[in-house]
């Protein structure tokens, strides 16, 4: 008989958060802390959804998206998690761009990158500060229609240059582009352009060891190997609301209310089902874009060889001009070189540099399975070309190579169309509206391009724990259960 | 309770969210917002401490009022009041 990964679950919790990514950890470790009982279930054999990393043979340890989050991290992780875990942060100070239009090379701090573009893009001082401020004070419930290209237009007119240098890294951050609505763009440079670029010093690894201690010590039960089949919904009072889960194995466990971390197409139409929504509320929900994903290679350093430092995060191409088509191109030549130094794991001797490329599901899904694997090995003989003109000769101190695509994302997230970014800007109020429409049920995820990335993330997380934390403190006191509008 | 006691349950309250601010020089007139390093996630945890610890609920609408200490007394001292008698 197979091994029951719920063994020693019990059958009712006041919470069941569905999936272990950033914002489901940090919703499931605020609801433990503010007194709840809370269940978290994850189908991976490891807990942190995207946050993560692998092994492999000859001691190589690969994170999967840990470089380049921005200086909120530090405060979010301080007050949501240990000042341990937010002690850990450190600055990554070398932002380079390569690319046929510039060689730029900044710490990506405001004052560093006002000098860039005065300096080097021959940009007014005002202008840049007059962009700067302007993107400060968007708000996401503006509803102004303009897009990221056409505000750049406005205030850079004629100078693809800078746009290029200011929409590529937020390409990579949130797979946005110059079609998004300009919220989208302002909300997370803004949180970039202050204090410059972080990444967590010890791992994802140790990060993710840090949190599941935490969440332990906090009370929260975890189990990991647990896809959940169906969220659990029945009629109270002639009212449909989500009351827990059902797992694979077919075990029910009941709760007052579920916080789904998983994508929000996924939660609607795969776990709910969308016979327990209204009509034009699945309307709107089909309507909802997924995003686009992501495609990695991965290249591990033989022990006892080094490389020189050619920054931490390198964003080449050899595009002539930036474009939403040539960057998630199935042939782009644009990727970003994250590149890990010892000092990323201390006391480790050893470098790994992992390639990220922009990518389009259905480009890899209609693949056979022969064509799947040499385009695999296409992409990292490109890549590993590229990055020999950064490091001459790194080829022969490579004892690892290694392609993940859309299809790989898919496998372990069970993200729908395995998109690495979740949904278009349109994903947010479906997502925040969840549980007006089904009561009981909860969303905390990538959506709406600015609840991407680790920052979005868990500062969503808080956001819908709140929402849950409401809606169980007005069942306690004998309220109505819905959440008003 | 009186609003000198409301304000420093809010004061409390930011302590332990913000534990690196310096509360001593807090004026209650100026938004807190001006004085301090709180931005809307911050009041989101100020919303969700008072329900936890008072079993206050602040509507959406409503989180205008916690601007600063003397509109979170204006506003929170009933409410206080209003559970103290329920008690």
């Amino acid at each position: 008989m197979a091994y029951d990964w719920l063994k020693g679950v019990a059958d009712e919790y006041d919470v069941i958060v569905i999936g272990s990514g950033l914002g489901g950890l940090t919703g499931a470790n605020a609801l433990a802390k503010a007194g709840h009982r809370v269940l978290l279930v994850e189908h991976h054999y490891q807990f942190g959804g995207l946050a993560t990393w692998f092994t492999r043979k000859g001691g190589h340890i690969f994170d999967i998206s840990l470089h380049g989050f921005p200086s909120g991290m530090i405060k979010s992780c301080r007050r949501y998690w240990t000042k341990e875990i937010s002690d850990a942060i450190v600055q990554l100070k070398d932002i380079r761009f390569v690319n046929p239009q510039m060689d730029v090379w900044t710490t990506f701090t405001r004052e560093d990158y006002t000098r860039v573009l005065v300096d080097q893009f021959k940009l007014q001082r005002t202008e840049v500060e007059a962009f700067y401020d302007y993107l400060r004070a968007m708000n996401y419930y503006d509803n102004n229609p303009e897009t990221t290209g056409q505000m750049l237009n406005r205030f850079f007119p004629g100078r693809p240059d800078v746009h290029r240098l200011l929409m590529e890294p937020i390409s990579y951050a949130n797979g946005s582009n110059f079609d998004d609505p300009a919220i989208t763009f302002g909300i997370v440079f803004s949180n970039f352009m202050g204090a410059g670029v972080y990444t967590f010093r010890g791992g994802s690894d140790d990060l993710i060891d840090k949190m599941v201690v935490e969440l332990k010590k906090n009370g929260v039960e975890m189990r990991k190997k647990v896809l959940v089949d169906k969220i659990l919904v029945e009629e109270r009072d002639g009212k449909k609301v989500a009351c827990g889960i059902v797992a694979g194995n077919g075990r029910v466990i009941r709760a007052k209310a579920v916080l789904s971390n998983a994508n929000i197409k996924n939660t609607i139409f795969r776990l709910a089902g969308e016979e327990n929504f209204p009509v034009d509320f699945i309307e709107q929900a089909r309507a909802v874009r997924i995003n686009s994903s992501s495609c990695q290679v991965y290249f591990g350093i033989r022990k006892g060889e080094s490389i020189p430092h050619i920054g931490d995060l390198v964003f080449t191409s050899a595009a002539p001009q930036y474009s939403n088509e040539e960057l998630t191109h199935f042939h782009t030549t644009s990727r970003t070189f994250s590149v890990y130094y010892p000092d990323t794991r201390p006391g480790s001797d050893r470098y790994t540099v992992v390639a990220s490329l922009n990518g389009l599901y259905p480009d890899w899904k209609s693949l056979s399975e022969d064509d799947y694997e040499a385009h695999k090995l296409r992409m990292i003989e490109e890549s590993l070309v590229a990055l020999e003109k950064f490091i001459p000769g790194v080829r022969d101190k490579i004892d690892w190579k290694e392609a993940a695509t859309p299809r790989t994302i898919e496998r372990y997230t069970t993200h729908l169309n395995g998109t690495s970014f979740g949904t278009k800007f349109e994903g947010l109020p479906v997502s925040m509206h969840l549980s007006e429409k089904l009561p009981g049920l909860f969303h905390a995820g990538s959506v709406g391009i600015i609840m991407s990335g680790w920052l979005g993330t868990i500062n969503y997380g808080i956001i819908t724990a709140n929402k849950v934390d409401k809606y169980l403190f007005a069942l306690k006191q004998g309220a109505p259960a819905s959440t008003p509008v | 309770m009186t609003k000198d006691e409301c304000k420093q349950v809010v004061l409390d309250i930011i302590a332990d969210i913000a534990p690196d601010e310096d509360l001593s020089n807090v004026k209650p007139e100026v938004r807190l917002r001006d004085q301090l390093q709180l931005d809307s996630m911050d009041f989101l945890d100020i919303v969700m401490e008072l329900r936890k610890r008072h079993s206050i609920e602040v509507p959406e609408a409503d989180y205008q009022h916690l601007a600063s200490l003397d509109s979170c007394a204006e506003y929170l001292t009933p409410k206080f009041i209003a559970i103290a008698a329920k008690g």
